[in-house]
């Protein structure tokens, strides 16, 4: 074993260690060029988003201020008390807000299950392994990124327009939304099936419709029942304020506490859809690791 | 034709021995029987009734959807008004862009130093785990708009608040799927680095960081993207961004100004899109986009 490190002749080195310096000299020069443009756009962008931080340190114990406002009753025999000295005066309304909570998921429920139906048809269109209309599955396409960039929020105001007030808009809003988003996402899983069923149906001579069905839809379905299944943790939060623009659900409620400072309304309302999301968060997570389970074992 | 029938009327005739002899075959446990009818049957019931209670009936759709096209019809062509109302509606969509863009870096930023509290794999205590998991899952709970009417009580109307809003519930996406990432790491080179007599924090900057940051990064210019869209409604409460104008054209019925907002946030969404996209296959090469 040799005692020294081999040592490289300087005539040797001295290109070496120059062509070294230059090349982290070029990506440092690069590393700053970014880091000058990323505080340009952000300079830009405070100015105009009119960020104030010095309004902000200003009114920043305002949070705390609120948060801990949110846990004090302000109307009613108990003023000044915290509200958990009183649960029951706390939650007076608890069977109204059971109810607009119960129609939030139920919102949240039709809006994932008529989007995750639209989507699954349109999936086999927008495809590009199984779609055999390139006209079709180009609109099909186009028609789903449109419905997945346009908010929900933004169809459940012209929808509340278009048919009433109430859950129905709501849940159109919903839908559409979730046929944009699992439309492209079922589109995926299908272009990644495996193709060897398909040929073997089509040279039984079955329909287009028959071998999607036989082939197909077998072994897409458990990844699909798992996206939808996702889709509705999230829909359950879009659920929870569509009442803000009079598409049901408890957001009606819960922005008219907020706006008229009912504060312990707030708060008991807040507890509950955070309470309802995580539920539902930790339920779908558990369905989700069985489904995939399943598909493992067959 | 004939043979399947033959053996059709052949088996039927054996029936009861078959039976018989495949008892488990034909009896499956009515327990799951009763399982798989009300795993069909329940959902299925659920939407009849749910259809029932938000008063889905035909006659109602059916106006609505009449509606729907008269206002499609009243749509074209899209028009913005007088110049001064496209100028603040430009500057209503520039300032939507803003909010998203400053509201995802400082998410991101603060996210940071969350995610590696809540990765199992450099804080060992399981404690500090569940309670930085728990605490990220409550804060994505309360959706934009909740958090933007929380932030308007604290800065007052405008888009600051749009971008606390904005800032506050991507703490929690962020501090997840970075907590994840980190979880997903390869523990191979921070062992090299501490073999090499590196310490803690040298593990995390040289072991951690190098495999992290690209896919971090990544979800960043994603999130941007998806912001944007976020971005687009929280003027509807109030808190700055174009949704306030779009809110009040739908409301008082505008359509052709309607539309025209809707087409311009397209145009924006997808230029983002193209850009963080770009930039992304950049920085991480043509590494896939996280779900």
């Amino acid at each position: 074993m040799s005692r020294t490190v081999p040592r490289l002749p300087d005539a040797t080195l001295a290109p070496l260690s120059r062509a070294y310096a230059e090349a982290m000299a070029g990506r440092r020069r690069q590393t700053l060029l970014g880091g000058v443009i990323l505080v340009l756009a952000v300079l830009v962008a405070a100015l105009t988003a009119e960020v104030d931080l010095a309004k902000f340190a200003a009114n920043f114990d305002r949070l705390p201020a609120y948060v801990s406002r949110l846990f004090v009753f302000d109307t009613g025999p108990a003023t000044g008390h915290s509200v958990f000295s009183d649960p029951a005066e706390w939650y007076w309304g608890l069977a109204r807000w059971g109810r607009l909570l119960a129609e939030t998921l139920l919102i949240a429920y039709l809006g994932t299950v008529v989007g995750a139906m639209a989507a699954f048809m349109l999936s086999f269109l927008a495809a590009r392994n199984v779609g055999r209309w390139p006209v079709a599955r180009f609109l099909a396409k186009r028609f789903l990124e449109f419905c997945r960039t346009v908010p929900e929020i933004v169809f459940a105001l012209i929808f509340v327009v278009a048919f009433g007030l109430g859950p129905l808009p709501g849940v159109l809003a919903l839908s559409i939304h979730t046929l944009g988003a699992l439309g492209k996402l079922f589109a995926e899983v299908v272009e990644n099936a495996d193709m060897g069923p398909v040929e073997g149906a089509a040279a039984t001579g079955a329909s287009w419709v028959s071998t999607m069905r036989f082939a197909v839809v077998p072994q897409v379905l458990s990844n699909f029942a798992s996206y939808a299944l996702l889709r509705f943790e999230i829909n359950v939060r879009g659920a929870s304020v569509m009442g803000f623009v009079g598409a049901g659900g408890i957001g009606q409620d819960l922005i008219e506490a907020i706006r008229k400072f009912y504060y312990a309304d707030v708060s008991a309302i807040l507890l509950l859809i955070i309470l309802a999301v995580v539920v539902i968060d930790m339920a779908t997570e558990r369905l989700r690791h069985r489904l995939i389970g399943l598909e493992h074992r067959a | 034709m004939n043979r399947p029938s033959a053996i059709r009327a052949e088996a039927a005739a054996r029936l009861p021995e078959l039976r018989q002899r495949h008892a488990a075959q034909f009896a499956a446990p009515l327990g799951r029987r009763l399982a798989t009818g009300l795993a069909i049957g329940g959902p299925v019931l659920l939407l009849f009734f749910g259809l029932w209670w938000i008063d889905a009936s035909p006659a109602r759709l059916w106006h609505g959807l009449g509606q729907l096209g008269t206002f499609a019809a009243l749509m074209v062509p899209p028009d913005f008004g007088t110049p001064e109302r496209l100028q603040i509606y430009l500057h209503a969509l520039a300032e939507t862009v803003a909010i998203a863009f400053l509201g995802t870096l400082t998410a991101a930023i603060l996210a940071f130093p969350l995610g590696f509290i809540a990765a199992r794999t450099v804080v060992g205590q399981r404690v500090v785990h569940f309670l930085s998991r728990r605490f990220l899952d409550t804060i994505r709970g309360v959706d934009t708009l909740i958090w933007a009417l929380i932030w308007i009580n604290v800065v007052g109307l405008g888009p600051f608040a749009g971008v606390l809003a904005i800032m506050s519930s991507d703490i929690g996406s962020f501090g997840k799927l970075f907590s994840e990432a980190i979880e997903a790491t390869e523990r191979k080179a921070g062992e090299g680095v501490v073999a090499a007599g590196g310490g803690g924090l040298h593990r995390i900057r040289f072991g951690l960081l190098p495999q992290v940051l690209p896919v971090m990064l990544s979800q960043v210019l994603y999130y941007f993207e998806s912001n944007t869209r976020s971005a687009t409604i929280i003027g509807i409460v109030g808190a700055g961004g174009i949704g306030l104008h779009l809110a009040e054209q739908i409301r008082t019925l505008e359509w052709q100004t309607v539309s025209f907002l809707i087409l311009i946030i397209l145009a924006a969404v997808a230029l983002i899109d193209v850009l963080s996209t770009a930039l992304r296959s950049r920085i991480v090469g043509n590494r896939v986009a996280p779900a």
